[in-house]
């Protein structure tokens, strides 16, 4: 079982107050920590998972800018045996069809039996790469997998739909699955971890390499022509409790205590 | 005349409220542009063309084949294939529901088409498409303005648009002959598995105490079961705890998990993806506690706490526990 799983290195936002560039056309990074996507972890914990009982081999590939190796050592320590890094920053502003070209061209002459991505992105979350990648590779594909299970040549996959509904599907191998959170529970990576796999060569390429044209990818490949960014208005909806902790608690209480529930 | 057409998404022989949020857009943008509206109906035997179908839009295309009783990428992806190829619709809808995500991207490489992914406002005006998009976890707001293009396709964002849409209008059915089924790359549908027996019915409760990312490990939830407890609530989570197995995949809100209607909903550490949203903003009353001032959450919350979710605990914990 040679699996090929895509990841992507993202800012973590979950705790972050995030702030957008003077044009609106992008928010300030520098000083947000960078993770690999939630959904890619889930998948590359998946591979490993799969690799651990059929045997075979990993493979992670990202594209991104150099800093992108980051994500790629955390999978390589998670247990992936090798890493391609489509080191490019003309990348940026790709729509997924273009970032799916990227990735397309890097993986189409690989070997493997299954390839896996997140779901969706946490950044832009459009949610297409995987498997706009599939239809590209003309492979049979399934997206928001929650359970895989391999049978010889097939799998049988567990999609998760809305209102606690899943479908259980069969598929043939080589196929393309796009992960959802919550699959596996993706073991942890220490430092000293990442540490270990440091001399893990990996392998880099680009868009010339790849045979891909300006025109191809970045703003000038996508669909998209401009994107104004803003932040939502803050307090539209809620009252916000003021006062010192105690007095909110209380006002708290007294709301709760209203309701004639209790 | 240029035409928008609306996917129908059913299940188990019943229409999916998405099928008439889209509708609602739709009619909006035919209105303004002067366009018509059709629905196109992907099924077996199991059509619900009800007089709201038929009141909502211009013309309802009807495909039935046993092979398109149930979703499946393969056959759908042919089929719309067929369908668009013969009428060229300006912009084509489909929910960003698990079937929607599972088709559009696929269908949209195979077909050349820009797809505008997981949106919640449409703007068409003299072919200039723009669109909403709530990017970073809803923490930001993007209209994105797409290149010009004969066709668009779209998915739309569950629960953005009224699904109690307009009626007025009355939709002749046509026929449409399904393809050959000659590009099939073997996916096949099993069945369906619904939830697995649970221990609490949270849909059930007057009151839910409800935790998130915030939480932090599952040491600490202790400390939201006793608050819970101390009012009688029950406790229920948003997506990562469940995904984290700190607590039951059946006490998750959300699209996913399930949808919740209390008499008060009380939110500790929840960011409030719109996932999340979709299955609590009905609640009578909805408190809610993050230090981040922008968390989505507080949009629909009536009443907002931006503090330590952990003091709040505890301090309310007491408060209750003294009465």
């Amino acid at each position: 079982m040679d699996i090929v799983v895509c990841v992507r290195q993202v800012p973590e936002v979950t705790d972050a107050e995030l702030e957008i560039n003077k044009d609106g056309t992008e928010i300030l990074k520098e000083d947000l920590v960078m993770d690999i996507n939630e959904w890619d972890n889930y998948a590359v914990e998946e591979a490993v998972r799969i690799k651990e009982a059929h045997g075979g081999k990993v493979t992670v590939v990202t594209l991104g800018d150099e800093d992108s190796e980051n994500a790629l050592r955390i999978s390589l320590a998670m247990g992936a045996d090798e890493a391609i890094l489509i080191n490019e920053e003309g990348f940026e502003l790709s729509d997924a069809a273009g970032i799916a070209q990227g990735i397309y061209r890097a993986v189409r002459d690989l070997s493997f039996d299954l390839l896996l991505t997140g779901a969706q992105c946490s950044d832009d979350g459009w949610a297409q790469v995987g498997v706009i990648l599939a239809e590209f590779l003309g492979l049979p594909y399934a997206s928001l997998v929650v359970g895989v299970e391999i049978n010889e040549g097939t799998m049988i996959v567990r999609r998760e739909l809305e209102s606690n509904t899943e479908e259980k599907l069969e598929i043939p191998m080589p196929a393309v699955l796009t992960i959802q959170t919550g699959i596996n529970n993706p073991r942890y990576v220490s430092i000293m971890g990442i540490q270990k796999v440091r001399k893990i060569e990996i392998r880099e390429t680009d868009s010339e390499e790849l045979g891909l044209s300006e025109e191809e990818i970045g703003l000038k490949g996508s669909s998209v022509a401009s994107q104004k960014l803003s932040l939502p208005p803050v307090g539209e909806g809620a009252e916000i409790l003021e006062g010192s902790l105690d007095e909110i608690c209380e006002k708290t209480a007294q709301i709760v205590r209203d309701k004639g529930v209790i | 005349m240029d035409e928008i057409m609306v996917l129908a998404e059913h299940r188990g022989g019943e229409l999916r409220d998405i099928t008439f949020e889209m509708l609602t857009m739709a009619n909006r943008l035919g209105k303004e542009n002067d366009m018509v509206v059709t629905t196109l109906f992907l099924g077996h035997e199991a059509f619900d063309l009800s007089e709201r179908l038929k009141g909502a839009c211009d013309t309802i295309l009807l495909m039935e084949d046993s092979e398109l009783a149930n979703y499946n990428a393969d056959q759908y992806l042919m089929a719309m294939e067929t369908v668009i190829k013969t009428r060229n619709p300006t912009l084509t809808l489909i929910g960003h529901t698990a079937m929607g995500m599972d088709l559009a991207p696929s269908m949209a490489a195979r077909l050349s088409l820009p797809l505008a992914s997981d949106c919640v406002e449409i703007n068409l005006t003299e072919r200039r498409l723009d669109v909403l998009r709530q990017i970073y976890g809803g923490k930001i707001n993007a209209w994105l303005t797409m290149k010009p293009s004969d066709q668009y396709l779209i998915t739309v964002r569950t629960g953005s648009f009224d699904a109690e849409v307009e009626q007025g209008k009355s939709a002749d059915v046509q026929t449409v002959p399904a393809p050959s089924w000659t590009n099939i790359k073997g996916r096949q549908f099993l069945g369906y598995l619904e939830a697995a027996l649970e221990d609490v019915d949270i849909s059930a409760a007057d009151i839910l105490v409800s935790i998130g990312r915030g939480i932090g490990k599952p040491e600490n939830i202790p400390l939201a079961q006793e608050f819970a407890d101390s009012i009688g609530a029950t406790l229920s989570c948003s997506r990562p705890v469940a995904d984290e197995e700190w607590l039951p995949k059946s006490r998750q809100v959300g699209t996913s998990g399930k949808t919740v209607r209390p008499k008060i909903y009380i939110a500790f550490g929840i960011s409030g993806a719109y996932q999340h949203q979709a299955g609590m903003k009905n609640a009578d009353t909805i408190i809610a506690v993050n230090t981040d001032p922008r968390a989505p959450i507080f949009t629909i919350a009536h009443y907002g706490i931006v503090e330590d979710m952990f003091q709040v605990l505890s301090l309310l914990t007491e408060k209750f526990a003294k009465k």
